[in-house]
């Protein structure tokens, strides 16, 4: 049996990991993807804590379930957004996106 | 009685309605023809001088005289202004010897100026404007001399201010007359701020502001203010004393005495029928008659005051009768001869008793009489001057000279009114200045050395006037057009005041003329028995003959003694001439100190401190925004470091605290 | 409806239908304005003739047509409450007068009318609404709506540095609001005994007098202050002479004749009554500061040479011998207190709408670069004396009988200093004589200056930058002339008649000065 310890050490991982992401690429997509890590930690707490703390309520699983699909719109009008800023300024990199600025 | 209680209300109210009537609708109603405003004006005035004539002779000859004394009656007293329940002001009708006097004057020389400006003010622009406030000036000054108590008389008091301020800014495209108009103004209003200060710090002790309450007598006292302010100290001096001083200070702003007569001389600016009514006749004596109205108050609880008046009275009399000595302008020799006379209506207040027993009041009388009588003879001369003016179209004595020969009725007048104010029998002038100086000898010989000296200088200055005027030698100056004698409407006023000036040869032949004044106007209102004092009379008659007879000397033929004179006391004459610098220490003042020191000062202080420091806070508030605004980037991921190091943080905190 | 009401309603009617009218069609909205301020004028006249009427039937109430209805209630209470006194009577006539002469002088807006027009009424409901309020929580809101629209009216339609003024007194007004809306949440706060129903009326928070002493302390010079910033008191009186300097002539108007005295009226109403004792305390504090606005402001007066910074800074001394008197806290200097209020407004409005007329023409205010206007406009000028000499406290007119009521209530103060204090104050009616009749020497007498008369016309002749302007002068027309004729008439009335006015007011402020003493 694996330990509670070990999924949290991968979620925390998985977390700073998706935190570093998002705060240091430039590119709208990799901030995306690094908010999926985020997302994905924090689901992986979810279903661990929900089959180690209380295996008989099914909360947890079913946070993890909305998330998913709430990321998945977000990633759905994110993506979108970002192909539509790319068309327009011919670039997805954050700190050149300044045109509501002044 | 009833009878005068029912006109009273007539002399305040027609010449008021004559002001708003002339003032809003003269300029429209009466453009084609403005005389008809003057003649409206004149009616109007003549109904006001029937009735005060006959309120007057009603009350001294028939109502007034009680079991041993003069009533003081209050004909009417409307509310006002309620302050508090003690501290009321009201609109009223006082009645008694004084004021019944003052209705006579104001409206004899009322109607004389109205009558007389009909000609002299014929087709000036703004002519119906001058006779609205002429109606104005006469509503405040009859508002002012029936008073019933003393905040009524401030009102009235700053309102023949203001109608003397629109008089003599008549001209007011004239950049003199303006300056002049705002000193007055401004002098005079200067001093009744003290008058009102006088008014607040009596008032608080007494709580009334009624005359009958301040000064009802009883057992040597002015009763109420014996018992409320006796005894009060302010800074070491007694409280009386500084509220009754304050009180006189605007009565001498008013009345034009020393350091407050700049005015005078300069609001000669005015049309001279104006100058006549106000600055001669009338309102410059209103400070007298302030002094009159509180002199029980003065007399018995403030009596180191009257001293002072007196001194004060002593010193502006000789200071302005020796200005006048020098003045080219006939108008400002007038003007000083004005403040002078009415320094010794001071000096005679305050040389005067309280009690009718023993002639004891004949200062007060004195001072009462010499009122009525300068205002006559003052008013002739003025107007005199003014049908001179008229004729030579200058001011300057220059210009003049030998003018018996062309104007035989302004000669015959204005000498008649010279030899009042010299102090000439039996000219008016001669009963009451001698009274004046029976007073001063009594009571303080240095006053009537003074007096009597300026007595002497007045007769001096006044013939040298009028030599100057009517003798002299031809005078190239008008050669290139004849002087004519003024209009009959222009005449007649002269006639009738100098009448009045001679009503006194009565006095020679029958005593009841010569009791006249004694008998009627004291300060308890009793009423004495007058009686000659003809060493005195001798005295004076000598030092107005030697005035006369050196003035005849110097003036009668154009020759160089005077000159030659004013050569030997060159810096005497020059200060003199200059007026003794007093309005150049006052620009000095006003402008240099009060303008460019303190209003420049306290205006840079507003801008560059005041101001300043609000514009520094608000410079200080949009430094920070910059430099703090730069936090809010709009970078999402400096947001998130942000972020990350707060929870972070709070974590910590949470943990390990 | 209660009458108090129909005030607002008939400006909020105002509003909806000068909204409605296209905005090219000037005169509709003018007219408009006209018919609804006559209405307001109306209602004030009849409000004023029904109140003496209850009063005289022997209504006892403090506040007569008095009305309420809650807001909300819960968290915090607050409710629409409404209701006058004698003071508040006589701020309403005000008002009522000043907006319809405002109406009248601001004909002659072209530019943006319609918004204008609209803001003005903003303005008006707020001042309208503050005056008839009793409930603090209504009054402050009012109080907001009034100050917002300045920013506005003074930004978008005024003259010279107009954004950095209408900034300027807006930020500063609204600093004083700061600090107010604090001392009214501590009166809020400590309306009621531990354990009672907090309340934002005024009535009931007096009588419950439940806020100790060392929180009146605090709150009482937050609220004072508050007020006072609007009420120009010194060292918070800079925005007055930029803020009338730029506005536009009605604004001028409606600032100084009114808006100034939501500051007297609001430290008399807010701070005093409801924090008694803390006012005894620190009265002096502001007395001596507010001495200071009275000679202060008179002395500035003499040396500016901008007509309205002139009138600015002698409404800072004439508003600060509002709150001077107020402080002395009995009933006759309150009563002066109000007058002058009433007295100032009045005056103070005519002086703006007159310079504005004379602005309107000359495009200078310079009294430095004018002369001898008594020729050319005759009818302006003698309004002008008119003006100046109410301001000088002429007897006749309105500002001698406040100013002598003011001077006779403080000094009844039983302590010497305080007297004394008195006394400086009286200064002021010679350095306001000086002042004034600078002005009117110097531009309406004398002789022409840069003014050429061409046949029967007067041209303002101007260089600048090197170009030559001829303005054509003109007196009066007939709208102007309603401006003036109305104010003029009012103080004269109250000038001439005063004792009504007078004992109005002075009634109403029995209990508040029994209370202060």
């Amino acid at each position: 049996m694996i330990p509670v310890e070990a999924y949290l050490v991968v979620s925390t991982l998985l977390f700073f990991i998706g935190v570093y992401g998002f705060l240091v690429r430039k590119n709208l997509i990799g901030i995306l993807m690094a908010v999926e890590l985020i997302l994905n930690a924090v689901n992986i707490n979810f279903v661990v804590f929900n089959r180690f703390l209380y295996p008989d309520h099914l909360e947890g699983y079913i946070y993890s379930l909305f998330v998913i699909v709430v990321a998945a719109a977000e990633t759905a009008i994110a993506i979108s957004i970002i192909i539509n800023v790319y068309r327009k300024l011919k670039d997805v990199r954050v700190d050149s996106i300044n045109e509501l600025k002044n | 009685m009833e009878t005068i209680t029912n006109l009273s209300p007539i002399i305040l109210a027609l010449p008021f309605l004559m002001f708003l009537f002339l003032g809003l609708c003269g300029n429209k109603l009466f453009k084609s023809n403005p005389n008809i405003a003057g003649w409206i004006g004149t009616a109007g005035l003549s109904v006001v001088a029937i009735v005060s004539y006959y309120i007057a002779i009603q009350y001294f000859w028939v109502e007034g005289k009680g079991a041993d004394a003069y009533q003081q009656f209050v004909l009417f007293n409307h509310e006002w202004l309620k302050m508090t329940d003690n501290l009321v002001i009201s609109i009223g009708f006082m009645l008694d010897p004084i004021s019944a006097m003052m209705l006579v004057v104001i409206s004899t020389v009322s109607l004389m100026v109205h009558i007389y400006s009909l000609g002299y003010m014929h087709g000036e622009e703004g002519f119906q404007r001058y006779y609205a406030v002429l109606s104005l000036f006469t509503f405040a000054m009859m508002g002012l001399v029936v008073a019933t108590n003393i905040f009524q008389m401030y009102i009235f008091w700053e309102l023949v201010g203001v109608s003397s301020f629109l008089l003599i800014s008549f001209y007011f495209i004239k950049p003199s007359a303006v300056a002049a108009a705002k000193k007055a103004f401004i002098v005079t209003r200067f001093a009744d701020m003290f008058f009102l200060i006088g008014i607040l710090i009596l008032s608080y002790y007494t709580n009334t502001f009624d005359f009958l309450k301040l000064t009802a007598v009883s057992d040597g006292h002015a009763t109420l203010v014996n018992n409320t302010m006796c005894g009060e100290m302010f800074m070491g001096l007694s409280v009386t004393s500084i509220a009754m001083f304050l009180i006189f200070l605007g009565g001498a702003g008013k009345s034009a005495m020393f350091p407050f007569h700049i005015w005078l001389p300069d609001a000669m600016e005015g049309p001279t029928p104006a100058s006549a009514l106000i600055h001669a006749a009338t309102m410059v004596v209103a400070g007298v008659f302030l002094v009159a109205r509180m002199f029980p108050v003065y007399f018995f609880e403030a009596h180191d005051v009257l001293t002072i008046i007196g001194y004060i009275g002593a010193f502006t009399s000789l200071f302005a009768a020796i200005i006048a000595c020098t003045q080219t302008d006939i108008k400002r020799v007038l003007a000083f001869s004005t403040i002078s006379q009415i320094a010794y209506m001071f000096v005679a207040l305050a040389v005067s008793g309280y009690t009718s027993e023993h002639e004891a009041c004949l200062g007060y009388t004195a001072s009462m009489w010499h009122l009525f009588t300068h205002a006559m003879f003052k008013a002739c001369l003025f107007l005199g001057a003014g049908c001179i003016i008229h004729a030579v179209h200058s001011n300057e004595m220059n210009a003049m000279g030998n003018l018996r020969k062309f104007m035989p009725i302004a000669h015959i007048t204005f000498g008649i009114s010279c030899l009042a104010i010299a102090g000439i029998l039996p000219f008016s002038g001669f009963y009451s200045k001698d009274e004046i100086l029976v007073a001063a000898f009594e009571h303080d010989k240095v006053l009537y050395a003074c007096q009597a000296f300026v007595a002497g200088l007045t007769a001096f200055y006044m013939f040298r006037l009028y030599f100057r005027i009517f003798w002299y030698s031809e005078n190239p100056a008008h050669a290139h057009h004849t002087p004519h004698e003024a209009p009959m409407n222009m005449n007649i006023p002269l006639i009738v005041l100098s009448v009045f000036t001679c009503y006194s040869f009565f006095n020679l032949v029958s005593n009841d003329s010569y009791q006249l004044f004694s008998s009627k106007i004291t300060a308890d209102r009793v009423g004495f028995e007058l009686e000659t004092n003809w060493t005195i009379a001798i005295a004076s008659l000598l030092v107005a003959g030697v005035g006369i007879a050196i003035a005849w000397v110097l003036y009668k033929e154009k020759n160089d003694k005077p000159d030659m004179i004013a050569g030997k006391v060159k810096c005497l004459y020059i200060s003199a001439s200059h007026r003794f610098y007093i309005d150049e220490i006052y620009l000095f003042i006003t402008r240099k100190i009060i303008f460019g020191g303190i209003c420049v000062a306290i205006a840079w202080f507003d801008r560059h401190i005041i101001d300043g420091f609000m514009n520094l806070l608000a410079w200080i508030s949009r430094e920070l925004s910059y430099d703090i605004r730069d936090v809010q980037s709009g970078n999402l991921q400096q947001y998130a470091w942000g972020f990350l190091v707060g929870v972070l943080a709070i974590a910590m905190f949470a943990i390990y605290y | 409806m209660n009458i108090l009401s129909a005030f607002v309603v008939v400006l909020l009617v105002m509003l909806v239908a000068v909204f409605l009218i296209p905005g090219e069609k000037k005169n509709a909205i003018r007219w408009t304005m006209a018919a609804g301020s006559m209405v307001i004028l109306g209602l004030a006249g009849y409000l004023v003739w029904n109140f003496l009427a209850q009063r005289e039937a022997g209504a006892t109430d403090k506040f007569l047509f008095a009305d309420s209805t809650v807001w909300y209630e819960g968290v915090i209470n607050i409710s629409y409450s409404v209701g006058v006194d004698g003071v508040s009577v006589a701020m309403i006539m005000l008002s009522a007068i000043v907006v319809i002469t405002g109406v009248f002088a601001s004909w002659a807006v072209e530019d943006k009318a319609k918004e204008y027009f609209l803001w003005f009424i903003m303005l008006s409901i707020g001042v309208f609404g503050f005056f008839i309020s009793v409930d603090l929580f209504t009054m402050f809101l009012f109080y907001e709506v009034a100050l917002i629209p300045m920013y506005l009216l003074i930004g978008v339609w005024g003259s010279g540095d107009k954004e950095y003024a209408a900034m300027k007194l807006t930020l500063m007004l609204m600093g004083g609001s700061a600090f107010l809306m604090v001392g009214i949440f501590g009166i809020y706060y400590f309306s009621a005994e531990d354990g009672g129903a907090l309340t934002f009326n005024l009535e009931e928070i007096a009588a419950n007098a439940a806020m100790p002493i060392e929180w009146q302390r605090v709150f009482f010079p937050l609220t004072f202050v508050g007020f006072g910033v609007l009420g120009a008191m010194f060292p918070f009186h800079t925005w007055s002479p930029d803020g009338h300097a730029s506005a536009p002539t009605a604004v001028s108007m409606l600032h100084a004749g009114v808006l100034m005295k939501l500051g007297g009226y609001g430290c008399f109403r807010v701070a005093m009554t409801l924090m008694p004792e803390a006012c005894k305390e620190q009265a002096w504090i502001f007395i001596v500061l507010t001495g200071i606005s009275v000679v202060y402001g008179a002395f500035s007066a003499c040396v500016q040479n901008d007509l309205k910074y002139i009138n600015a800074y002698s409404s800072v001394s004439h508003c600060g011998l509002v709150l001077f008197a107020l402080l002395m806290m009995n009933q006759t200097a309150m009563t002066g207190a109000i007058l002058q209020m009433l007295s100032h407004g009045l005056m103070t409005a005519l002086f703006f709408a007159l310079i504005g007329m004379i602005y309107g023409q000359t495009h200078t205010r310079d009294i430095r670069y004018l002369g001898g206007l008594m020729q050319v406009m005759p009818f302006l000028c003698v309004c002008y004396v008119i003006a100046g000499m109410a301001s000088l406290g002429l007897p006749g007119l309105s500002g001698f009988v406040a100013e002598m009521t003011i001077f006779v209530g403080s000094f009844a103060h039983e302590d010497l200093f305080h007297r004394v204090l008195v006394i400086g104050g009286c200064t002021s009616i010679v350095i306001t004589a000086v002042y004034i009749l600078r002005v009117v020497g110097k531009i309406l007498f004398g002789p022409l200056y840069k003014i050429e008369k061409v046949g029967d016309q007067y041209n303002y002749v101007s260089e600048h930058h090197g170009e030559v302007h001829h303005y054509p002068l003109r007196d009066a027309i007939w709208y102007e002339k309603i401006a003036t004729i109305g104010l003029i008439v009012s103080i004269a009335i109250i000038g001439l008649y005063p004792v009504w006015i007078s004992d109005m007011i002075s009634e109403s402020l029995e209990a508040v000065a029994a209370m202060l003493n």
